[in-house]
C-alpha cells in the first residue's frame, strides 16, 4: 500500500513522533464483510410479515391542498394503513432543533400546503410493494396551485411568494436579528477605495445529488418490551434516533437503532428521510414496516447539495497584495431549512479562504425557494465558496500579472496571522503545499517564492484585529434596511462583536407591523490588549506589505460615544461549549 | 395471485420458492431466500449491484424473472469463497483497497469472476469492459481494476 511522507517540520507540535497507523498501510476491519457479501446494510434483514410503505408525492412545486381523499386507497387489496399528516404526532420539525438552532418548519406529511415538487403528502402501507404502488394511484388530492419562486435572489425580493410561512421573508433568521450571517473585519469600503484594481465576479453552482448506490431506507419493527427495532441507513445514527423520537412522540429509549453500515452517504443520509414514517408505520400496524426510496425518488427527492450563488469582490494592489475582500452569497435551501442554516455558518467560517487580507466582510444568506430541500454534502458550505475563491484568485493573479502559484504564496496565511473570525492562524502550511505542488508538477517558481515559509512573516502587525466597521443592515422583517450604512466602528483589538441581549421582537415580519426596536450592538470597551505577538522575522515579501487597516489614517468619526467599561472579552477557546455556541450564535448569550 | 413453484441451485445447494409470475430473481433471493449479497440499487438494470451468475453468465437479477431460473445454477458473491478460504479476487480486493462502503462490491466481484472464468490474462481494457455495468460511487474504479488485474495472475483465479 502507499505510504505517506510526514512533514514533521510543519506539524511538530501536532503529532506524536511514534505513529502506529497514520502513514502506514493497515487492513480495514470491515473489509472481510464487504468481500464476502456478509456486510449487513439496513435492508439486509428478513422479517416475517414485513409490510411496505410507499409515498404519494406532490406533483406541484407550490400549491394549497384543498382536500385529500384516501378512501379508495384504504380499501385497495393488501393495504393495511394509510397515513396522513394528522397521524404524525409531531408533524413539524427542523433537524437542528436538537441543538436548538432554527425553528420547526417542515412536516413529515404535508397538511395544508406543498412547497416543492415531490413533497410527501400521504403514506400507504401494504403487504407488498406492488400493492402499495397500486393503491398510491387511488389517492385523490385536490390542489390549488400557487405562484412559485425558484431563484434565490428573486425569493428575497419584495413581493416574492412566501414559500415557507415559518420564514415569511424567504430567509433564515440569524441571531434573531438579521436575514443573513455577517462577518466584519476591518473596513472593506476603505480597502476598495485604496486599491489599484477592484474586481467583482459572480459564481453560480448547481445542486448536486449524492446518488448513493444504496437508496435511503429504513426497516422498523415492533420489538420486545414495547420498543421498536430500527434498521436505518442514517449516517448519524443517534441524530436520526432523536429526530425520530421527537416526530413520533416516543421517548428515545423506546427506539433501538441499528446501523452505521451505510451503502454510500456523502451527506445524503443525515435528513432522516425514512426513519420517522417507518417507525410510525410500525406503531400503527404493529408489524415490521420497510420504507425504501426507489431510484427515481432518490435522484429527484433525496435532498441534494444546495446550489449557491456567490459574489466575490476584491481590492487588489498592482504588486499582488489583496487589501480587501467582500463576499455576498445566497444558499438555495429549497423549501425547508434542513442543514442549509449550518452551511451558511460554515461558509462564513471559511471566508476569506486561506489568505491573509486586512479588510474582510461577508453577508451569507439562506433563501427559501420552491425547490427540493437541500442538505449536507461533503464540505457543504465550503466547497462551493472555495471554488469561487480559487477561480477568483486566478483572475486576480492575471490582473496583477503574476504567476498564480506565486500569487497564492504571496497572500497565504502565515503562523500568527489574525483571521477575520478573530482567531490566530496556527500550523499554516499553504505556502509549503503550493511549493510541493509546484515541484511535483514541474512548475517553475522564483527563488524568492521557493524561500518563503509559513513559519515567518505572519503575526506582528498581521496578528492584530483592526478597527472594524459594523452595521445593522438586513434586519429581520425590514427588507428596507438591506441598503443601510455603517453604524459604528469598533476599536482595533476588539476580539468579538457583542450583540445586545434584546433581539428583534417577535411578530415583526415582512408586510406586517414595523418593529419598534432595531438590532443593536453592545457597547464595547475601547482597548483590549492583544496577546504579545510571536517572534517576527522579515521576509522578502514584507518590504512590500502595506500597513494593516488598523494603521491606516483614521476613518470617519465614530458615531458612538466612548462607552463605559464593559466586561473583558472571553478568552479564546478552541473547543467545547463556548466555541459551539459562538458558531450557532443563538445559545447561551 | 397464484404462486408458482421454482427450484434452482444457489451457490451449490438446492433451493425452492413460491413466487409471483412477475417476481424478480433479486426479490426472490433477498426476500424469499434470505440471500442478501446481491443488492437493490436502481431496479432498472443500470447500476449492477444486483449482479449474479446464472449458469456462469453475469445477469442483472433485478431484471431477471425468478421463473426463468427454474433448474439453473445461480451464484452470488456469497459463493465465491471456498469455505473459510477467500477467492483470489476477494484477497486482491482487500489488498488493494477496492471497496469503501462495500455496497457495489458483491456485484463487482461477481462480474470480475465471470471475466476470469473465461480469460485468465485479461488486458486492462478487458477488465474495464467487464465491470462497465457496475457503478461505484465511493472508491473510484482504479483500485478495483488494479485488484482484478492482480487477482488474474494469482493461483486459483479461475476457481469457480
Amino acid at each position: 500500500m502507499a505510504t505517506m511522507e510526514m512533514r514533521k517540520d510543519l506539524f511538530a507540535d501536532e503529532r506524536d513522533d511514534n505513529l502506529n497507523v497514520v502513514g502506514k498501510g493497515l487492513q480495514r476491519q470491515d473489509m472481510p464483510g464487504h468481500v464476502t457479501g456478509r456486510t449487513r446494510y439496513f435492508d439486509d434483514h428478513g422479517f416475517e410479515g414485513l409490510l411496505h410503505l410507499k409515498i404519494v408525492r406532490s406533483p406541484h412545486a407550490h400549491a394549497r391542498i384543498r382536500s385529500i381523499d384516501v378512501s379508495a386507497a384504504e380499501r385497495a387489496p393488501g393495504v393495511k394503513r394509510v397515513l396522513r399528516g394528522a397521524d404524525v404526532p409531531v408533524n413539524k420539525n427542523t433537524l437542528l432543533s436538537l441543538i436548538n438552532f432554527g425553528k420547526d418548519d417542515e412536516p413529515s406529511l404535508a397538511v395544508d400546503k406543498v412547497r416543492y415538487k415531490g413533497e410527501p403528502v400521504v403514506a400507504i402501507i401494504a403487504e407488498s410493494e406492488a400493492q402499495a404502488l397500486a393503491a398510491r394511484k387511488l389517492v385523490r388530492i385536490d390542489y390549488d396551485p400557487l405562484p412559485t419562486v425558484f431563484d434565490v435572489e428573486e425569493a428575497l425580493a419584495p413581493g416574492a411568494p412566501t414559500v415557507n410561512e415559518t420564514y415569511p421573508g424567504n430567509y433564515f433568521e440569524y441571531h434573531e436579528r438579521f436575514d443573513h450571517q455577517k462577518l466584519r473585519f476591518g473596513d472593506v469600503e476603505r480597502g476598495f477605495a485604496s486599491a489599484d484594481i477592484v474586481m467583482e465576479h459572480r459564481y453560480q453552482m448547481s445542486p448536486i445529488e449524492h446518488a448513493p448506490t444504496e437508496t435511503n431506507g429504513t426497516i422498523a419493527a415492533p420489538d420486545q418490551n414495547g420498543r421498536y427495532l430500527v434498521h436505518s441507513c442514517a449516517q448519524g445514527l443517534f441524530f436520526s434516533l432523536d429526530t425520530t423520537a421527537k416526530i413520533v412522540g416516543l421517548p428515545s429509549n423506546m427506539l433501538h437503532f441499528v446501523g452505521g453500515t451505510v451503502g454510500g452517504g456523502f451527506g445524503g443520509k443525515v435528513d432522516s428521510l425514512t426513519e420517522p414514517l417507518a417507525v410510525l408505520g410500525a406503531m400503527m400496524t404493529g408489524k415490521p414496516v420497510r420504507f425504501v426510496l426507489d431510484r427515481e425518488e432518490e435522484m429527484l427527492y433525496g435532498s441534494p447539495r444546495g446550489a449557491e450563488r456567490i459574489y466575490v469582490k476584491d481590492g487588489l494592489m498592482r504588486d499582488g497584495r489583496i487589501v480587501a475582500r467582500y463576499i455576498r452569497s445566497y444558499f438555495d435551501a429549497g423549501a425547508y431549512t434542513r442543514l442549509s442554516s449550518y452551511a451558511a455558518i460554515k461558509c462564513t467560517a471559511h471566508v476569506p479562504g486561506p489568505y491573509w487580507i486586512p479588510n474582510v466582510a461577508s453577508d451569507i444568506h439562506v433563501a427559501y425557494t420552491n425547490r427540493c430541500p437541500s442538505t449536507a454534502m461533503r464540505g457543504f458550505g465550503v466547497t462551493a465558496v472555495d471554488f469561487a475563491l480559487e477561480v477568483q484568485m486566478d483572475r486576480l493573479a492575471e490582473a496583477a500579472n503574476m504567476d498564480p502559484m506565486e500569487f497564492r504564496i504571496l497572500n497565504a496565511y502565515r503562523d500568527g496571522d489574525m483571521k477575520p473570525h478573530r482567531r490566530a492562524a496556527k500550523n499554516t502550511a499553504l505556502i509549503e503545499c503550493v511549493q510541493v505542488a509546484a515541484e511535483t508538477a514541474n512548475w517553475p517558481l522564483s527563488e524568492q517564492a521557493r524561500r518563503q515559509t509559513s513559519h515567518t512573516g505572519g503575526a506582528g502587525e498581521r496578528g492584530q484585529v483592526p478597527a472594524t466597521v459594523i452595521d445593522t443592515k438586513g434586519q429581520i422583517g425590514r427588507p428596507d434596511t438591506r441598503a443601510g450604512t455603517a453604524t459604528q466602528t469598533l476599536p482595533a483589538g476588539t476580539m468579538r462583536i457583542p450583540l445586545s441581549k434584546q433581539p428583534v421582537m417577535d411578530g415583526s415580519r415582512d408586510g406586517r407591523a414595523a418593529p419598534t426596536q432595531v438590532p443593536r450592538y453592545e457597547q464595547v470597551s475601547p482597548a483590549i490588549t492583544p496577546p504579545a505577538p510571536p517572534p517576527y522575522t522579515s521576509s522578502p515579501y514584507q518590504s512590500t506589505t502595506s500597513p494593516p487597516a488598523s494603521q491606516l489614517p483614521p476613518g470617519p468619526p465614530m458615531p458612538a460615544p466612548v462607552p463605559p467599561p464593559a466586561p473583558a472579552a472571553p478568552t479564546q477557546t478552541q473547543h467545547g461549549a463556548v466555541r459551539f455556541s459562538s458558531v450557532f450564535g443563538t445559545r447561551r448569550r | 395471485m397464484a404462486k408458482t413453484p421454482v427450484q434452482f441451485r444457489l451457490n451449490g445447494s438446492d433451493r425452492a420458492a413460491f413466487v409471483d409470475a412477475p417476481e424478480t430473481l433479486l426479490n426472490t433471493l433477498r426476500r424469499g431466500l434470505g440471500e442478501f449479497a446481491p443488492k437493490y440499487g436502481c431496479g432498472q438494470g443500470t447500476c449492477g449491484v444486483c449482479t449474479v451468475l446464472v449458469d456462469g453468465e453475469p445477469v442483472l437479477s433485478c431484471l431477471t424473472l425468478s421463473v426463468a431460473c427454474e433448474g439453473r445454477h445461480v451464484e452470488t458473491a456469497s459463493g465465491l469463497a471456498d469455505g473459510p478460504e477467500l477467492h483470489p479476487l476477494q484477497a486482491a480486493f482487500m489488498d488493494h483497497f477496492a471497496a469503501q462502503c462495500g455496497f457495489c462490491t458483491p456485484g463487482m466481484l461477481t462480474a470480475a469472476r465471470a471475466l476470469l472464468a473465461k480469460n485468465l490474462s485479461p488486458t486492462r481494457d478487458e477488465v474495464i469492459e467487464a465491470i462497465s455495468g457496475n457503478i461505484c460511487r465511493c472508491t473510484g474504479y482504479e483500485p478495483i481494476v488494479t485488484a482484478i488485474l492482480a487477482a488474474a495472475n494469482a493461483p486459483g483465479a479461475r476457481r469457480a
